[in-house]
């Protein structure tokens, strides 16, 4: 049985040529870029070109971007240099649907006695951004909020919102894990202060992040030892895994609007035909505004984790923000934020697609699908009254 | 990824049992679709052995909570309600090969499931929450239920709690009262016995005497007006004289005894307690 892997919001396969790209320095290549000898300054150079393939996909300058651990350490230390660097500013402002690397934080934060204010968000999954600018204020350090949503694939006005707190100069840092390599993000244009990034949700493998900082804008770094990163982040560098993300973003550079088309055209063909033939079917965020690869959909009466190990009796991988595959008991903070009805929110499967995922595989997961959830909903004390249209 | 049991994972594929019984003789369900799983049992009852002839069930949550379900059905069917009553949560998670720490709860709610049904059964009130103090409002626990899980499963920390029951897992406001909860079960509930002094000086006898009846025994007669006075010790004699309210009062030959109880118990069995004539 092969694997039908829909799970890329989670982690991402490392592309052919990213991996080829990075094996030398897995292998011979594996001096220090730090050391004075050629054998390992030499590879200063290779991860100066990583750096400059990065920024170009981000329309940055190579000296804005620091390579991190993961996308959370790059979470972390721009929300901490925003308040560190503005120790007077007391004020905290995101998202009640951020991800843990950002929502944790600042609740750390607010333990610490900052004040946090957490903007929510629509039945659409859309924020309220209103409450956001009467929320920001001379006491606030920084605004964090995400460019799109890890579960429902809902984008956020991200550059509206850099204008506005642009002109109140206040700082705005984004975490675009999701839309790096899925959306254009040009920095030139767009007045973000800060943007962080992980390296394997676009292809590249797992423990390296970006952080973004623009040239001007203050930063106390978070990881404090040697001179890495022009002083910025400590720590030897992951020359191999900055090499395969140089790669990684080249590659997303080159497939970003043909890939967008494709897999809009794949998720949109797999939740039409997933709410044709399971009834009490539900699409969970705003579809106008969405990643093209997302797609969150609701099976009430069901609960997610039964349905995701029914689906990977037929190897197919997916998500649910239902409470037992949440690791703690409570379902998706998120689709709650959204005001989505529990029996919706524990019933909630996401499949997010890559450049990778056929069209064959689409096929099997509608095939199985209704079965899946009718047997399901058959065990179900819930929505007994519901009946089913046969599949195609 | 859960590391679920072979068992658990077939018993989740194909369950057994699965839907309503049209007349069943009881029904118990518990959990909600809010806290993410619920659980309808029911029964058929042989009136005449007490034997539970058939078992079904509805499911709404994840792989453990549909094994577990069907788990149960499968081990009450040809057991009398007596004999079901005895099967305890561990009983469906062993039936199970094991089920996952964190998934204890599923097992748990099996079998209140069965408690509800036989509970039903004998046409007692179905009280879906035991009486008592709301612990964890997120998950809907009462203190009664963290207590007796507690008990019946020997958990001694708020993670294991919160496996068996959910309560602590939603905002976790109530870990304090689940700690407080666990130190009371644990520490030791009777106070001890207080020990009695193995072999006692006749003088260390007078004064231990001495100041029983005057931290202990006094303070209560004097409280209803009455009082009492040590007029002498001899061996194991204690000649006393009831004073106030208690000089002439009907129940005097009980207050005497009383006495004589608490000396007893704290000094010597072989004290006598007399009145001064």
């Amino acid at each position: 049985m092969s694997t039908i892997y829909l799970d890329n919001n989670a982690t991402t396969r490392i592309a052919p040529e990213v991996l080829e790209e990075m094996m030398p320095y897995l292998t011979d290549l594996y001096g220090n870029p730090s050391s004075m000898h050629t054998f390992g300054g030499q590879l200063h150079r290779k991860v100066e070109q990583a750096r400059g393939k990065v920024a170009s996909l981000l329309g940055a300058e190579p000296e804005e971007i620091i390579f991190t651990s993961c996308g959370t350490e790059s979470d972390n230390a721009a929300i901490m240099s925003a308040v560190e660097s503005h120790s007077r500013k007391k004020h905290v402002i995101t998202t009640r649907v951020e991800h843990p690397a950002v929502l944790n934080f600042c609740k750390h934060l607010a333990r610490k006695g900052y004040r946090v204010t957490f903007v929510p968000v629509n039945h659409l999954g859309q924020l309220d951004l209103d409450f956001l600018f009467k929320s920001a204020d001379d006491d606030t350090a920084v605004v964090s909020i995400m460019f799109a949503n890890n579960e429902t694939g809902v984008i956020f006005p991200v550059a509206e919102i850099a204008e506005r707190l642009k002109e109140r100069d206040i700082l705005f840092h984004t975490d675009a894990v999701q839309a790096a390599g899925k959306l254009s993000i040009d920095l030139k244009s767009l007045p973000v202060d800060m943007i962080s990034i992980s390296g394997h949700k676009l292809h590249a493998p797992k423990g390296i992040g970006v952080l973004y900082v623009r040239k001007g804008t203050r930063f106390s770094p978070f990881v404090i030892g040697g001179h890495q990163e022009r002083g910025r982040r400590a720590g030897t560098e992951n020359v191999a895994s900055i090499i395969g993300l140089g790669k990684a973003c080249e590659l997303a550079d080159k497939f970003l609007h043909e890939e967008a088309t494709y897999l809009k055209t794949l998720s949109d063909r797999l939740e039409t035909a997933l709410l044709s033939c399971c009834p009490d079917t539900r699409i969970n965020g705003d579809v106008e505004n969405r990643l093209p690869n997302t797609t969150n959909i609701s099976f009430e009466y069901v609960e997610g984790e039964a349905i995701l190990l029914r689906l990977n009796e037929f190897g197919i991988c997916a998500s649910s923000g239902s409470a037992c595959t949440s690791g703690s008991l409570e379902p998706s903070h998120v689709l709650r934020a959204m005001g989505i009805p529990y029996t919706a929110v524990h019933g909630s499967i996401r499949f997010s697609l890559s450049r990778f995922t056929t069209n064959q595989e689409i096929d099997t997961v509608i095939q199985v699908m209704p079965g899946i959830i009718k047997e399901l909903r058959e065990l179900s004390p819930f929505g007994r009254e519901k009946f089913f249209c046969p599949p195609d | 990824m859960w590391e679920y049991t072979e068992k658990v994972k077939e018993t989740f594929l194909k369950p057994k049992n699965v839907g309503e019984i049209a007349d069943a003789d009881a029904v118990g369900e518990v959990g909600s679709i809010i806290c993410g799983d619920a659980l309808k049992l029911f029964l058929k009852v042989d009136k005449e052995t007490g034997k539970i002839t058939d078992a079904t069930f509805q499911t709404f949550g994840c792989a453990s909570a549909i094994a577990s379900s069907s788990a149960l059905t499968e081990m009450v069917k040809g057991k009398t309600l007596d004999e079901a009553l005895s099967i305890s949560n561990q009983d469906i998670a062993d039936f199970l090969g094991g089920l996952p720490e964190q998934k204890m709860h599923c097992s748990v709610m099996g079998r209140e499931a069965l408690e509800a049904a036989i509970s039903n059964y004998k046409g007692e009130q179905i009280t879906r929450k035991e009486e008592g103090t709301l612990i964890c409002k997120c998950f809907d626990v009462t203190e009664e239920k963290i207590r007796k899980v507690a008990i019946e499963n020997h958990l001694t920390t708020v993670e294991e709690i919160t496996n068996f029951t959910k309560a602590g897992g939603g905002c976790g406001e109530c870990i304090p009262n689940i700690e407080a909860i666990l130190r009371d079960i644990w520490s030791l509930k009777v106070p001890e016995k207080p020990v009695k002094p193995k072999k006692l000086t006749n003088l260390h006898k007078i004064a231990l005497i001495q100041e029983i009846v005057e931290n202990e025994i006094r303070p209560g007669l004097q409280a209803d007006n009455g009082d009492v006075e040590i007029i002498d010790i001899e061996g194991s004699k204690v000649t006393v004289a009831l004073r106030g309210m208690c000089t002439g009062c009907l129940m005097a030959d009980v207050t005497i005894k009383g006495i004589q109880e608490k000396l007893r118990e704290l000094i010597s069995d072989d004290i006598i307690v007399e009145t001064y004539q």
